[in-house]
C-alpha cells in the first residue's frame, strides 16, 4: 500500500488532488481511499489531504502517520511548517517550488528523495490561474509511476469539461503534461 | 450489471436511496444535514428519481413529514446527524410507536456541548431505546448495502419498525473509497413496492393512527413493539440471505475476523472495526481477533455470547459514553455473557469522542494489554490527556 500526504492551504485544492489521484487509480483497478484532514475548514489555512492506493482491500481507517510520498502544493510551507513529519526514510517529497531539490532538502532537513516543479508558474501560464494542485499530479506520476498520466487526463476531462468548458480543461491537461515533463 | 465506483460513504448511501427511489424524502437542507441528502437532492434535481423531496424547516419537521408520508402508505426516508437527530427526538419515537418503516441514514457525529461536528456515536447510541432497528456500517460499501437491506427489513409485515443505518461521520461519510454498485433493476426487484398493512390513504379501509392510548392500551402497544423487534432478528437474517444473492456478501448480526483461533478479542463497530482488522493483519498473531457488531438493535445477545464465551479476555471499544454507567456496547456485551457457560475477562475502553483520532498504535496497545490480561474494573480512555 502506498500512502500519500498532500499539503496545501484551504481552497488550493489539496482535497481535489487527493480525490483525483484516488479516482484515477480506482479506474486502473486499484483499491483506494482519499480523505482530507478533518479540522476546522478555513480558506488559506494550512491543511492536509491523504490518498491510499493498494492492490488489496484497504481495511484501515486510521490517519496516515508515515507517508511514502509527500506532495507540497504551497511553496511557502518550505522552511515554515513541518512537511516531512513521519515521512518514510526512503520516501519521496515533491514540492511546488522554483528552487532546486537540493535547496528544498537544505531547508527541510529531509535527506530522502526530493523533486521540485514550478507548478504555480506552469498553471498560470497555461490557465491564467494559480491552481497548481492538479498539475502537481503530473509531476507525481512522472516520479512514482503510480498510474499512467493518461488516467489523470481522462479524469480531468470528465470532471472539468462541463464545469469550466473545453478550452480551460484542455489548458489544465497541458499544465499536467508540462509538470510531468518539467519536474526536477 | 454491477459497477465499480469511487465515492464517499455519504454518496454511497445516497446511491442506495436513488435505487430505492422512495416516494418521499423529507429533510432539513442545511447544517447539521449530511452530504447524503445533498447528493440525493442532485438526483431529484436531475430527474433520476421521482421522489417527492420535502425541504422542511427543522429536523423535527423532517421526521414529522416522514411520519405523515409513511402513515399515508408511502416509502419515506431521511438522513441526519448529531444535533439533527437530537432535535427530531420526539418524533423519532412517534415513528416507531406508530410502527412506520421509515429508513434514516445517520452520519454519526458528536453532540453539543462543547460544539463539535466530528465523529462519535453519541447521537444514534442515545437513540438506542427508541425502538428503531440500528445497523452500523464499517465502510461505504456497507452503508450502501445496509440502506437497501434496511428498507426491506423495516417494511416486513412482521416487523413494521423504522430503521437507522449509521456510518462514521467524516471518516466514512466524506472519505472516498471503492464501492460496487449493483444493478438498479435487481435492487428494485429485491425491494418491490411497499405494501403497507394499513394506510391512511386507503379509503376502502379507514383507520386511525396515532390516537390517544392511556392506561387502557399504551402498554400493549409498547409490548408489541418489543415483539416486533424480536421478530426483526430472523427477518434480518432471511432478508440478508436474499440480498446476498445479488451482492455475494454476508449479512450476519456480527462479523467475526480471525476469531476462531483467537483468545483475545476486540469488540467494536463501524470504521474502527476496519482499523482493528488492519492491525490484526500486521500483528500476525493467531491469538487475537475481532468481533464487529453490525446490528445493535435488536442486540444479538446469543451470537455474541456464543462467540465470546470461550475467550480469555475481551476489550470493548465504545465511541460514545453512558455517563455514570457502562458504555453502550460494553454494557450489552456484558449482559450477553451473563448466561454464558463461561466468561472472558472484560475491559471497557472509550475512544474517539468528538472525532479524536484512533491510530493503529492505539489498537495495538489494546491488544498488548489484552495479551497480558491487563484488565481493570473501570473504563479506560484511549488518548485522553489526564
Amino acid at each position: 500500500m502506498i500512502e500519500i500526504r498532500i499539503h496545501g492551504r484551504g481552497g488550493q485544492g489539496a482535497k481535489t488532488a487527493a480525490n483525483f489521484l484516488a479516482m484515477a487509480a480506482m479506474e486502473k483497478g486499484k483499491q483506494i481511499q482519499s480523505f482530507p484532514e478533518y479540522g476546522p475548514e478555513r480558506a488559506g489555512a494550512p491543511m492536509k489531504a491523504y490518498t491510499r492506493i493498494s492492490d488489496k482491500k484497504i481495511k484501515t481507517y486510521a490517519p496516515v502517520v508515515s507517508p511514502d510520498i509527500v506532495l507540497v502544493i504551497d511553496p511557502t510551507f518550505i522552511g515554515n511548517i513541518n512537511v516531512t513529519e513521519g515521512i518514510k526514510q526512503d520516501g519521496i517529497m515533491i514540492v511546488n517550488s522554483r528552487e532546486t531539490p537540493d535547496k528544498v532538502k537544505e531547508k527541510t532537513g529531509f535527506s530522502g528523495e526530493v523533486h521540485t516543479v514550478d507548478a504555480s508558474g506552469i498553471a498560470i501560464s497555461a490557465t491564467g490561474l494559480n491552481k497548481p494542485n492538479v498539475p502537481m499530479l503530473g509531476a507525481l506520476i512522472k516520479i512514482t509511476d503510480l498510474i499512467p498520466v493518461e488516467s489523470i487526463e481522462k479524469l480531468v476531462r470528465k470532471k472539468f469539461t462541463e464545469k469550466i468548458g473545453e478550452e480551460k480543461t484542455q489548458a489544465t491537461v497541458e499544465a499536467i503534461n508540462r509538470a510531468y515533463k518539467e519536474v526536477n | 450489471m454491477s459497477k465499480k465506483k469511487a465515492m464517499t460513504g455519504a454518496e454511497a448511501a445516497a446511491t442506495a436511496m436513488k435505487q430505492i427511489n422512495p416516494d418521499v424524502v423529507a429533510a432539513y437542507p442545511i447544517t447539521p444535514q449530511t452530504p447524503v441528502v445533498m447528493k440525493f437532492s442532485e438526483f431529484v434535481n436531475d430527474g433520476e428519481v421521482d421522489t417527492e423531496m420535502i425541504r422542511v424547516e427543522s429536523e423535527h419537521s423532517a421526521m414529522s413529514a416522514c411520519v405523515g408520508a409513511s402513515a399515508a402508505g408511502a416509502r419515506a426516508m431521511t438522513a441526519t446527524a448529531s444535533a439533527g437527530l437530537a432535535l427530531m427526538w420526539e418524533v423519532v419515537g412517534v415513528a416507531s410507536g406508530s410502527r412506520l418503516p421509515i429508513v434514516m441514514n445517520v452520519v454519526n457525529r458528536a453532540l453539543s456541548a462543547p460544539i463539535n461536528i466530528h465523529c462519535d456515536h453519541s447521537d444514534s447510541m442515545g437513540a438506542r431505546d427508541l425502538s428503531w432497528i440500528q445497523l452500523y456500517s464499517e465502510d461505504a460499501q456497507e452503508a450502501y448495502e445496509n440502506t437497501i437491506l434496511a428498507v426491506k427489513l423495516a417494511e416486513h409485515p412482521e416487523v413494521q419498525l423504522p430503521a437507522m443505518v449509521s456510518q462514521d461521520g467524516f471518516i466514512t461519510s466524506h472519505g472516498v473509497q471503492n464501492v460496487t454498485v449493483y444493478s438498479t433493476d435487481k435492487i428494485k426487484k429485491f425491494l418491490g413496492e411497499r405494501k403497507p398493512i394499513k394506510a391512511l390513504l386507503d379509503v376502502d379501509d379507514p383507520v386511525t393512527m396515532g390516537p390517544l392510548q392511556l392506561q387502557d392500551y399504551y402498554f400493549e402497544t409498547k409490548k408489541q413493539q418489543d415483539n416486533a423487534m424480536e421478530k426483526a432478528r430472523q427477518v434480518y437474517i432471511d432478508t440478508g440471505k436474499e440480498l446476498s444473492k445479488i451482492t455475494g456478501n454476508d449479512y450476519g448480526f456480527v462479523e467475526a475476523y480471525n476469531l476462531d483461533s483467537a483468545e483475545y478479542v476486540i469488540v467494536t463497530i463501524s470504521s474502527t472495526a476496519g482499523t482493528v482488522k488492519s492491525v490484526i493483519d500486521k500483528m500476525d498473531n493467531p491469538k487475537i481477533g475481532l468481533l464487529k457488531i453490525r446490528m445493535f438493535r435488536p442486540f444479538p445477545y446469543e451470537e455474541v455470547a456464543r462467540l465470546l464465551e470461550d475467550k480469555k479476555a475481551v476489550a470493548i471499544l465504545d465511541r460514545s459514553e453512558s455517563f455514570g454507567a457502562d458504555a453502550p456496547i460494553y454494557g450489552e456485551v456484558k449482559n450477553a455473557l451473563y448466561n454464558a457457560k463461561s466468561h472472558p475477562k472484560l475491559q471497557s475502553y472509550i475512544f474517539g469522542l468528538g472525532g479524536r483520532d484512533i491510530y493503529e498504535k492505539d489498537i495495538e496497545n489494546v491488544f498488548e494489554s489484552l495479551l497480558k490480561e491487563d484488565i481493570e474494573d473501570k473504563k479506560r480512555y484511549i488518548g485522553v490527556r489526564e
